[in-house]
């Protein structure tokens, strides 16, 4: 590219690269300056612009460059300064406002996406300050639950989340990598696929109600924590085995079929190339159904979660196991909904505050859950 | 003249195409023996069918049989036996996710050699063969992706001379490697032949001729010619041969 642009360099050089000129990219200050320098190099000799030159630019918009110009180089109506042929042209400003506005408007909305979590967690902690400390969540409830902690609660929570998960994780895992690297794609497969799916769209309440004929009655474990775990580790494989074929999936088949050629059978191109780079995103999608296991109150409902359970120990490494397997446990999200409907008498502070541990613990799982994919992230491999 | 891979009317299809039609052809022991042809000719199907690869796509079915010294692939109990024995390398460069060093010490890995000072050997003889020792020897734990087209082309090359395949197939080997590399490898090759048969399929005629004993011509799915490099390129029997290596079609 020769021309104009080369005179204006050698008068004062400019940080842009010459071909910046053409790039509709570029902003308004920089034309503006380069006009400047333009008239300061008027007597320079400018050598015409060839019809090319216009022509091979990358800018469309700049068709409305006066006539001259293309015809007879830039000289008279550049130099003499009445008309700035760097000047935005009609199509290019309407194009830069219809930018701004679509910038203030999806701005706009990604604003009103997050406002509601805000408003809630802001009114949520403002209502529960006066009970929020740590004697809140290490005491049991008192006083038919008006008074006390979420001790009991928080710990039932617990061992129905990891024992659900116990019992989800293996075998969402190992089937979703059956069905990534062993299955066919033929319509065995596809029918376990759509049953997968089907699974994920069942609503919670007939899990419950499934959870009550099959684990409660039928197999015999009554209303208690081990049949309420199985309930909600039904309710996690579907998420667990999707997120699980995605993470494989993002492995590029490529790495596969490398190691097939070089007679490698397909658990040792698993083990050696598949997992190890995809366990990550496997683990995100568990950490992921933790706190959807917590959050869920109705397959617990009528399998396991009771309201109240009297003569738990308040001190000592028995506090930390209250609950046996073969019999109910409290729940935090349980306990919350008993708290707001149930029970005569209960201040808000202990019934907000049980929202905002509950919240918290999901906040908290998530932000592992991200930050062990953003870290996964950054070291990826390819 | 005796085979090491004898085709025996193969034809394969993928869905409703016919990649190949009727190919019947005998590659011969300790020889570099060229497949070229125009694109979609069925030259990479034709490699495929050699190591059983062809069976990673689903659609893809094969009939007649491809026999290597007389036993049928298909009919191999043990088909990672058999890639173990067919080295092939794709046009398109994959660095396995692992170290340089463990790149090519994978397959050794898989097929049970654990001894380190061996291992060594293999990656070090592999990489020098590939010719990418130089470039890599002092960073050797870098991850194999990292590296550059052109080398990681080659780490790939190193991987399926690990195992010290008996036939090595070369699918568009050089398509990222410098002309310059490219010709050294050929040396290597040369080398190469006298422990292993090499099929080498290329869309440079050239270096067919340069590098070929054999030379076969596919196009349209079928065999049209194979005869020796130098009749095939100075006076081959059928006129579409003749053509296609004068580069007037293609």
């Amino acid at each position: 590219m020769h021309g104009i642009i080369d005179v204006c360099l050698d008068v004062e050089p400019v940080s842009q690269p010459a071909w910046s000129v053409f790039r509709p990219s570029v902003g308004r200050p920089w034309f503006i300056g380069h006009v400047k320098v333009n008239s300061e190099c008027r007597r320079a000799t400018v050598p015409t612009v060839p019809q090319s030159t216009i022509a091979a630019s990358e800018t469309p918009e700049r068709h409305d460059l006066p006539a001259t110009t293309a015809a007879g180089g830039l000289g008279e109506v550049g130099l003499a300064g009445t008309r700035n042929p760097f000047a935005a042209s009609p199509l290019e400003r309407r194009k830069n406002a219809k930018e701004a506005i679509a910038r203030v408007v999806l701005a706009l909305f990604t604003f009103v996406l997050i406002a509601p979590v805000l408003a809630i967690l802001v009114y949520l902690v403002v209502k529960a300050w006066p009970v929020l400390g740590l004697s809140f969540i290490l005491e049991n409830p008192a006083n038919r639950m008006t008074a006390g902690g979420i001790w009991a609660p928080l710990v039932g929570t617990f061992f129905l989340v990891v024992i659900s998960l116990a019992i989800a994780a293996p075998i969402g895992i190992l089937g979703g990598v059956y069905l990534n690297e062993y299955a066919g794609n033929n319509w065995r497969t596809r029918v376990v696929a759509l049953g997968v799916t089907n699974l994920a769209g069942v609503p919670s309440i007939v899990h419950g109600l499934f959870g009550v004929g099959a684990f409660v009655l039928f197999a015999g474990m009554g209303e208690s924590v081990l049949a309420a775990s199985c309930t909600l580790a039904v309710m996690s494989l579907p998420v667990i085995i999707t997120s699980t074929r995605e993470a494989l999936n993002s492995v590029p088949m490529a790495f596969r079929e490398a190691c097939w050629n070089m007679g490698a059978t397909r658990w040792q191109t698993i083990r050696t190339i598949v997992l190890p780079n995809s366990i990550g995103g496997i683990l995100t999608g568990v950490i992921f159904e933790v706190t959807r296991a917590a959050g869920e109150t109705a397959p617990i409902l009528f399998t396991g979660a009771v309201f109240f359970k009297g003569g738990l120990k308040e001190h000592g490494l028995a506090s930390f196991f209250p609950y046996s397997l073969n019999e109910g446990c409290m729940a935090l999200s349980m306990h919350l909904y008993t708290l707001a409907t149930q029970v005569v008498g209960v201040s808000e502070p202990i019934q907000y505050g049980t929202a905002v541990v509950l919240i918290g613990l999901t906040l908290a799982v998530n932000s592992v859950s991200i930050g062990l994919r953003g870290y996964l992230r950054s070291r990826k491999k390819w | 003249m005796t085979a090491h891979v004898r085709f025996e009317n193969v034809t394969v299809t993928y869905g409703p195409k016919t990649a190949l039609r009727g190919v019947s052809l005998a590659i011969p022991p300790k020889q570099i023996f060229a497949v070229i042809g125009p694109v979609n000719s069925g030259k990479t199907t034709l490699l495929r069918c050699i190591n059983r690869t062809i069976d990673f796509v689903p659609t893809a079915k094969v009939a007649g049989r491809v026999l290597i010294e007389d036993e049928d692939v298909r009919h191999m109990r043990d088909v990672y036996q058999l890639r173990r024995r067919v080295g092939m390398v794709f046009p398109l460069p994959v660095g396995l996710p692992l170290s340089v060093y463990e790149n090519v010490a994978y397959a050794p890995r898989r097929a049970g050699t654990r001894d380190r000072r061996q291992l060594d050997e293999i990656v070090e003889r592999c990489l020098r063969e590939a010719m990418l020792w130089d470039e890599v020897k002092d960073r050797l734990n870098l991850l194999g992706t990292k590296l550059s087209g052109g080398q990681q082309q080659r780490l790939t090359l190193a991987r399926a001379l690990s195992l010290r395949p008996e036939i090595l197939c070369l699918d568009e080997f050089s398509i990222a490697i410098d002309p310059v590399t490219t010709m050294r490898i050929e040396d290597i090759l040369r080398e190469l032949k006298r422990q292993m048969t090499i099929v080498l399929v290329t869309n440079l005629v050239q270096q067919a001729r340069r590098l070929a004993d054999y030379t076969a011509f596919v196009s349209a799915s079928q065999l049209i010619e194979v005869d020796e490099t130098e009749t095939i390129f100075t006076k081959p029997a059928n006129r579409l041969t003749e053509r296609y290596v004068n580069g007037e079609f293609g």
